[in-house]
């Protein structure tokens, strides 16, 4: 545990919060500025980081801000178009519609599970605001 | 009665508002004028199930309130009026299924309790009945679910949004009476000036509003100074600025006696509800609450009520199409 801390790098941390934050400003902005609904953020949102992904251009950015670019939604993104390439390679034109799925499989059943846990413990409140 | 100008009913021998009672959420009942209502619930469920079933519950209650408190014995009310927000009307059906009143559903969306207050009055009026009841419901729950997204997506609103007024509101029109009197209703025509935003309703309400503000006026010939206030629906705060300008640029100075609904009910800076209160409970409660008091200590003479309504639902937002607005007045003095 003495280990961990002692490693922690601060500066990768900074990096982390501050390119994540930035990413949900953005959603933030979209949301008060423009018409569109929180559905369509989200799609944006996971087909800009499926495209960056596709270019190799979000990869500088998961290597600069490591869960601070992959945690967001763009990150899933990101993740499918990496997990179709890597497919691709492994079984040819076939793999674009088997890879993405593939590595984001954890992803998805953990939504699907921890989803389900909550609608069973929780009950849907009135909003504050 | 008859019909005076293009879109005005005059009552001759005016119908008297005889009671009217209110019940609302726990947010409304943190607001300014939760004095003003019959009962204020501490919880959104009111110990149902689901919010369709709680909204049912207060309609249901907040009609059984407004007949005990007018004293005259269910037997004696002819008909009943009531509408809500939710597909096919059903917390109204529901929760008036074991009434025994006559029946007949309306649906105005927000405009609902005014119109069912001219429904009243005209029923009142023509001999057809001697008292007849009107309410209207709406709950913030089963309205977000159903026109916007449910809410165990818990995504934010945007700020041009309005609160839903959890609530009902519910009159006793009779033929004789001792006022407070509907004198004139103004039956509005559908306005749409090709406004799709259905998180900004009170800019796609606010021309209807006008439209009949002003058919009202040109119809009676009175101008906005006769009345004590005016009062629209739930236009909200940016509905409210929108429709004083436009007056303004049709030569009506609203300024000093016009107010909302969906402004009183809740306190800007201290209930966060982003543009104010909307649904057809924000008429309903506010009238039912605290003008029919005003109204009947005589703070308030002459009131113009103005209750407005997006005619729109979800399949339509999402085919991109605009929203048609309404608005229905009634002219109530002592």
């Amino acid at each position: 545990m003495q280990d961990f801390i002692q490693n922690i790098d601060y500066m990768q941390l900074l990096y982390c919060f501050i390119t994540g934050g930035i990413i949900c400003v953005i959603g933030q902005i979209l949301i008060d500025k423009t018409k569109l609904t929180p559905a369509r953020i989200l799609v944006i949102f996971v087909t800009v980081g499926a495209i960056l992904g596709g270019l190799g251009i979000y990869q500088y950015l998961v290597k600069f801000a490591g869960y601070g670019a992959t945690v967001p939604l763009t990150g899933f993104g990101y993740n499918l178009a990496k997990g179709a390439k890597e497919a691709v390679d492994q079984y040819g034109f076939v793999g674009a519609f088997i890879g993405g799925t593939k590595a984001a499989a954890g992803g998805i059943a953990a939504a699907v599970f921890f989803g389900y846990i909550a609608s069973l413990i929780s009950k849907p409140k009135m909003k504050k605001q | 009665m008859e019909k005076i100008g293009n879109q005005t009913i005059k009552f001759n021998s005016p119908p008297t508002i005889l009671n009217t009672a209110s019940i609302v959420g726990p947010k409304e009942s943190q607001g300014p004028l939760s004095k003003y209502f019959d009962k204020c619930l501490e919880d959104e469920f009111w110990g149902e199930e689901t919010w369709e079933k709680a909204e049912s519950k207060i309609i249901k209650e907040t009609v059984n309130t407004v007949i005990s408190k007018s004293g005259i014995p269910t037997n004696d009310i002819d008909y009943c009026f009531a509408g809500d927000l939710l597909n096919q009307c059903i917390s109204s059906s529901f929760g008036l299924r074991e009434l025994n009143i006559p029946f007949l559903g309306l649906f105005g969306a927000c405009s609902t309790f005014v119109e069912g207050m001219i429904m009243a009055s005209i029923f009142a009026e023509s001999n057809a009945g001697n008292n007849c009841l009107c309410a209207a419901s709406s709950h913030f729950c089963s309205a977000e679910k159903q026109f916007r997204f449910p809410l165990e997506l818990g995504n934010q609103r945007p700020p041009t949004s309005q609160w839903t007024v959890t609530g009902a509101g519910a009159a006793i029109i009779s033929k004789t009476g001792v006022g407070p009197f509907i004198t004139h209703a103004t039956v509005g025509k559908i306005v749409d000036m090709g406004i799709k935003d259905s998180n900004n309703m009170g800019a796609a309400m606010a021309p209807a509003a006008l439209d009949t503000l002003i058919t009202h006026f040109k119809d009676t010939g009175r101008n906005p100074s006769y009345y004590d206030a005016i009062i629209t629906g739930d236009l909200g705060h940016i509905g409210k600025e929108i429709l004083i300008e436009l007056a303004q640029t049709k030569g009506y100075n609203i300024k000093s006696n016009y107010n909302d609904c969906g402004v009183l009910i809740f306190d800007k800076n201290s209930q966060d509800t982003h543009s104010g209160g909307s649904g057809c409970a924000c008429c309903g409660s506010v009238f039912s609450g605290y003008l029919f008091n005003q109204l009947k200590d005589k703070k308030l003479k002459k009131i113009l009520l103005i209750a407005t309504g997006a005619l729109t639902n979800a399949t339509t937002a999402q085919q991109g199409e605009s929203i048609p607005g309404i608005a229905h007045a009634v002219s109530i003095e002592i």
